[in-house]
């Protein structure tokens, strides 16, 4: 449905929709209000079952109507079984979630498509985002779909395949100088001077909506019920926040019986100011100079972190760290048991799994999704020197037998 | 004297300024000075308890101030201020009770 009020989250206060993101009275977080009522007055299942294989068959709970001239189809991905990886990590009821799988494969793009919708319905003419890599993909790619200017900002360094997979698309690519939450503080000063549509800062209300729709999807693709326990990575921790929000919801709208899912986090030790709160106890996040492989996790002041914190703590959750080391283990392992090739994040993702089984926080017979929200080829470089190199030989068939390759394993 | 930029949301309490001056030689004594000169504005940067709120995100010289001495940080003349609100995204959506727990 399309929401017409924003509601902040701290006050209560309500304004009309529009480009706003920060409560004017208490500079609380702005949010989408919904009709309740109306959507208690629906039949949901049905229609979300003939809907499409998108996320945009979720629109009645989504804050923005579907806008065939943005759609590039991002959403319902694959929930795979994962028996391999869940036997090496003695869990039987494992699942991913392979959110790789999606226009500029990575899960932004289901924000995006949300944000572009809203962009167009307010009528902005440039889109924009403050981005470690993925976000920006996914803007590019929805500005050439919808006939925009898209002007996306990262910071200097990040992975050249991220670099390449937004230029592809003709926006204009500014490196900053400086970590992402450098980038983000521009973005968020240009935003007050300029009208552009930054995804990320003045329509992150809808935006941020996009993540809800990863525990839709699990829920309706496990037969309508919520798993026993999720992993998610945590960047700004909105994501985590929405996925708990996201069960929350379906159960209040009688979608699923009772959640109770467990809602874990993940984030690189090199950038974990979310899991060091959470371990000491508070809610408040101090700030970290990221140093970390994991460039889209690398968020030192996390916007959301205590509501990440939250979620995990009233689900009975927990937030863990993966070292850098644990980080390539984990995307090799996933590779290597089911197929699956992430980004770093990924990796963090199956280290923080693996470690959260081994220490008992998840139970051997509890059905776990680990959400895995981008793919490998994108950050090739942490990889580097960790694969053994390929066999180089003539092309004759003695040359292939010396090579004694028949045999090995 | 060290400048401040004013972000839309507190403008209304700067009469619509952007950019104002502080003579303090830290930024609490900034923030004092702004809560003299704009009435309410300092209740929007500091909480009850004096410290800095959750979703105001505030950089000297571009450099977030929790990284620095958060109130204690020292400005000179040519130090710039900018407030910039937290942009959380909440965890709230179609149903406004609580989160569920076990």
């Amino acid at each position: 449905m399309s929401v017409e009020r924003l509601r902040c989250r701290e006050c209560g206060a309500e304004v009309p929709v529009g480009p706003v993101y920060v409560c004017e009275i208490c500079l609380g977080p702005l949010e989408a209000v919904y009709d309740l009522e109306a959507l208690r007055g629906l039949r949901l299942r049905e229609r979300i079952e003939a809907g499409p294989r998108t996320l945009w068959r979720y629109a009645d709970l989504l804050p923005v109507a579907h806008d065939p001239a943005i759609d590039l189809s991002a959403g319902f991905t694959p929930l795979v079984p994962a028996p391999h990886l869940g036997e090496s990590l003695g869990l039987r009821w494992l699942y991913v979630k392979n959110d790789a799988v999606n226009p500029t494969w990575s899960f932004k793009d289901r924000a995006v498509e949300i944000g572009t919708a809203t962009a167009r319905r307010f009528g902005f003419e440039v889109l924009a985002c403050a981005s470690t890599g993925n976000l920006a993909n996914s803007v590019a790619a929805h500005a050439a779909r919808a006939g925009m200017r898209a002007c996306v900002f990262v910071p200097a360094g990040i992975e050249r395949g991220k670099i390449l997979a937004s230029a592809v698309y003709g926006p204009t690519v500014v490196e900053v100088d400086g970590d992402y939450d450098a980038v983000n503080r521009l973005c968020a000063e240009i935003a007050e001077e300029h009208s552009w549509a930054f995804l990320n800062v003045n329509l992150r209300p809808f935006y941020g909506e996009g993540g809800k729709t990863l525990a839709f999807e699990v829920a309706e693709q496990l037969g309508w019920r919520a798993p026993d326990a999720v992993v998610v990575p945590i960047a700004s921790g909105n994501l985590l926040a929405k996925i708990h929000r996201g069960f929350q919801e379906m159960t209040e709208l009688g979608l699923i019986s009772e959640a109770h899912t467990r809602i874990h986090g993940a984030q690189p030790e090199g950038c974990s100011p979310v899991a060091t709160a959470f371990q000491d106890g508070t809610d408040r996040i101090r700030p970290v100079r990221p140093k970390t492989i994991a460039h889209s996790l690398a968020i030192g002041a996390p916007a959301d972190g205590r509501y990440a914190i939250a979620a995990a703590r009233a689900t009975d959750g927990r937030i863990e760290a993966a070292a850098e080391d644990e980080i390539v283990e984990g995307i090799e392992l996933l590779a290597r048991t089911e197929g699956i090739f992430t980004e770093t994040a990924g990796g963090v993702t199956v280290a923080v799994l693996r470690k959260l089984a081994r220490i008992g926080a998840i139970d051997p017979d509890d059905v776990t999704v680990a959400y895995i929200t981008g793919m490998g080829l994108k950050t090739q470089e942490a990889l580097e020197g960790a694969l053994p190199p390929s066999v180089r030989i003539a092309a004759t068939l003695r040359s292939f037998e010396e090579a004694a390759l028949v045999h090995a394993t | 004297m060290a400048t401040v930029r004013i972000p839309t949301p507190m403008r209304r309490y700067t009469n619509g300024e952007r950019v104002t001056t502080v003579s303090a030689g830290t930024l609490a004594g900034a923030i004092e000075e702004l809560g003299g000169r704009y009435p309410g504005l300092a209740d929007r940067l500091v909480d009850g308890s004096g410290q800095l709120h959750q979703f105001v995100n505030v950089f000297v010289n571009n450099q977030d101030v929790r990284l620095l001495e958060g109130l204690a940080t020292p400005l000179d003349d040519r130090a710039e201020i900018s407030i910039i609100p937290a942009m959380a995204g909440g965890c709230g959506g179609i149903c406004v009770s609580t989160p569920y727990g076990r």
